[in-house]
């Protein structure tokens, strides 16, 4: 009963904050609504006895991406009458993976529809730290271990294209070696821009 | 009617519980203001406040009342939804983490018999914690880095370029600071085997030092170092260097929305020594009281599980985050402010390697002691 008002209060907050997501044109009000989402749906993982993963969410997920989401966004200083005139052939290409999504969504409800009903019961160790731990370093060893490369080489990756853009340019050198001299450096060129 | 009693009962212990907890907290962030004010000019040959009320105790609510009666301005091209919400992000983050603290043993020998209604079984055991959640340590650092954005966005909104690079400037470095920190816990966790905060302090009871602060010495040092850039003080008030930025990410915030953001800084520096207490300093336990009252024979007045047991545990826990708060104080009237890049490269070239290596070295002990 408890459940399924926080349920469907999560589950509004999250449609909600989606909704203005797409809604805005100010990228910064769509980045915080994007954290609402994420927040909106970590409280529902804790609602389903996955406190676990409700913590990853939040500290991977609001806390560390979209900080960086926000401070690209800071730092870029957009304008909010940015012409959107184009790009229209994504209409398309979003209303096609669109419908692919509804399609998936219908056969999910399907499914659940079809499957036994179970009640979450809170004493559930499926969700604790010491079984997704155990069964991640043993039965799903494999792809733990693909995605830790891959997350390298991305790594790696984006060490190198540092390295390279810095070639020959003063400003970006200073940030690559003294954290984020450089980019301070931008954002008070861009803030005179503004002053003009 | 017993049994809406019975159901009611639990609750409403818990209620008072939460509002305990929540009132004792803000009540203890209120007088560190006056004791650092005090404090502060103690070590710079100063008196400090003394005018409001005998030694200047009632300084906190006058504060306050200043805060709530002050012009509230808000600038005239600030983006407004935003620059109304940054505040309440700030301090709800920082607050939010008191439910998971664990403020004192359980009291297993809870005696209900003096009320005068029946609870039959009721509840005997009376944890001195809100929520008892599995991933207490993650829940803690989750919600402090979601305080990021209180500061991010004040910043922005506020449409000013003080204001912008105060509030770059914390961003940065809460990002950079708060992988040291994550990084310097996992020693901690990986002894205690358990993310639960009541399950780190009984890991540690069990554990032949008692206090985690001897076998994760380096984590230790690291965490306190980490702590005070999280939470914006000196030697790492960058954010909120004067000479520079005014005021940094609150420049232009005024009155209440102010007060707001000075108690979320306030409040996380209670959350960060909360957290070196109960991952390095053993928590609410003290060594050797147990043992006292087995050999002392009066293990039913102040034995493990007592309400007088969990009293001075309580007492002892509070004393230990107040040895943290005053060494922050310390700190602040002692050393002077860190350069931006000095505090960039001791982040990520100093302190992370040596957060790292206590890890490596932490997991080659624990192997070796579980083999």
């Amino acid at each position: 009963m408890v459940t399924t008002v926080f349920f469907f209060l999560f589950a509004g907050l999250a449609i909600a904050s989606a909704i203005s997501l797409v809604y805005h044109k100010n990228p910064l009000y769509s980045a915080v609504s994007l954290i609402g989402v994420f927040i909106a749906l970590a409280c529902i993982y804790i609602t389903l006895a996955a406190p676990f993963i409700a913590a990853v969410q939040i500290l991977v997920y609001a806390g560390a991406i979209m900080v960086l989401v926000v401070f690209v966004i800071m730092l870029l200083n957009l304008e909010d009458d940015n012409a959107l005139n184009r790009l229209k052939y994504l209409y398309f290409v979003g209303g096609g993976l669109g419908l692919i999504l509804l399609v998936q969504t219908f056969f999910v409800f399907y499914a659940v529809m079809r499957a036994p009903k179970q009640t979450v019961n809170q004493n559930e160790t499926v969700g604790k730290t010491l079984n997704i731990g155990a069964s991640m370093y043993t039965e799903y060893l494999l792809p733990v271990e693909i995605v830790g490369v891959l997350l390298l080489m991305a790594i790696i990756g984006g060490v190198i294209m540092v390295r390279r853009l810095s070639e020959g340019n003063n400003l970006r050198q200073v940030s690559v070696e003294t954290g984020n001299v450089g980019d301070t450096g931008k954002v008070e060129s861009d803030l005179k821009k503004a002053e003009r | 009617m017993d049994q809406v009693i019975k159901t009611a009962f639990p609750i409403l212990v818990i209620s008072i519980g939460i509002l305990l907890a929540f009132q004792g907290v803000l009540m203890i962030v209120a007088y560190t203001v006056l004791g650092e004010r005090k404090i502060l000019g103690w070590i710079q040959g100063r008196i400090g406040p003394n005018r409001v009320g005998p030694w200047g105790v009632l300084q906190p609510f006058a504060d306050l009342f200043k805060f709530i009666f002050k012009e509230d301005l808000v600038p005239d091209k600030s983006t407004k939804f935003i620059y109304f919400l940054a505040p309440l992000v700030a301090l709800t983050a920082a607050i939010l983490p008191i439910v998971v603290y664990p403020f004192g043993p359980a009291i297993t020998t809870v005696d209900w018999s003096f009320l005068p209604f029946n609870l039959g079984e009721g509840i005997t055991r009376l944890p001195l914690t809100i929520a008892q959640i599995d991933v207490g340590v993650l829940f803690v650092l989750a919600i402090t880095s979601v305080g990021v954005y209180g500061i991010a966005l004040a910043g922005w909104s506020s449409n000013s370029k003080y204001s912008l690079m105060g509030g770059l400037r914390s961003s940065a470095q809460m990002i950079s600071y708060e992988l040291a920190m994550g990084a310097s816990v996992i020693g901690v966790v990986m002894l205690a085997g358990t993310l639960d905060l009541n399950g780190i302090i009984a890991a540690q009871i069990n554990s032949p030092f008692r206090w985690y602060i001897i076998p994760q010495f380096i984590g230790f040092i690291v965490f306190l170092i980490a702590a005070f850039a999280e939470t914006n003080r000196v030697p790492f008030d960058l954010p909120e260097a004067e000479t520079e930025l005014v005021a940094g990410f609150h420049t232009e915030y005024s009155a209440l929305k102010f007060a707001l953001f000075f108690m979320a800084e306030y409040v996380n520096m209670f959350t960060v020594s909360v957290m070196c207490t109960v991952l390095f300093l053993g928590g609410w336990y003290i060594p050797g009281l147990d043992y006292i009252a087995r050999t002392v024979g009066l293990q039913d007045w102040f034995g493990s599980g007592t309400p007088l047991y969990a009293l001075i545990s309580h007492i002892g826990f509070l004393l230990k985050i107040f040895g943290f708060l005053f060494f922050y104080i310390w700190v602040r009237g002692t050393l002077p402010r860190f350069r931006f890049d000095q505090l960039m490269n001791f982040g990520w070239k100093f302190l992370l390697p040596l957060a790292l290596a206590n890890v490596i070295l932490t997991i080659i002990i624990v192997y070796f002691l579980n083999s």
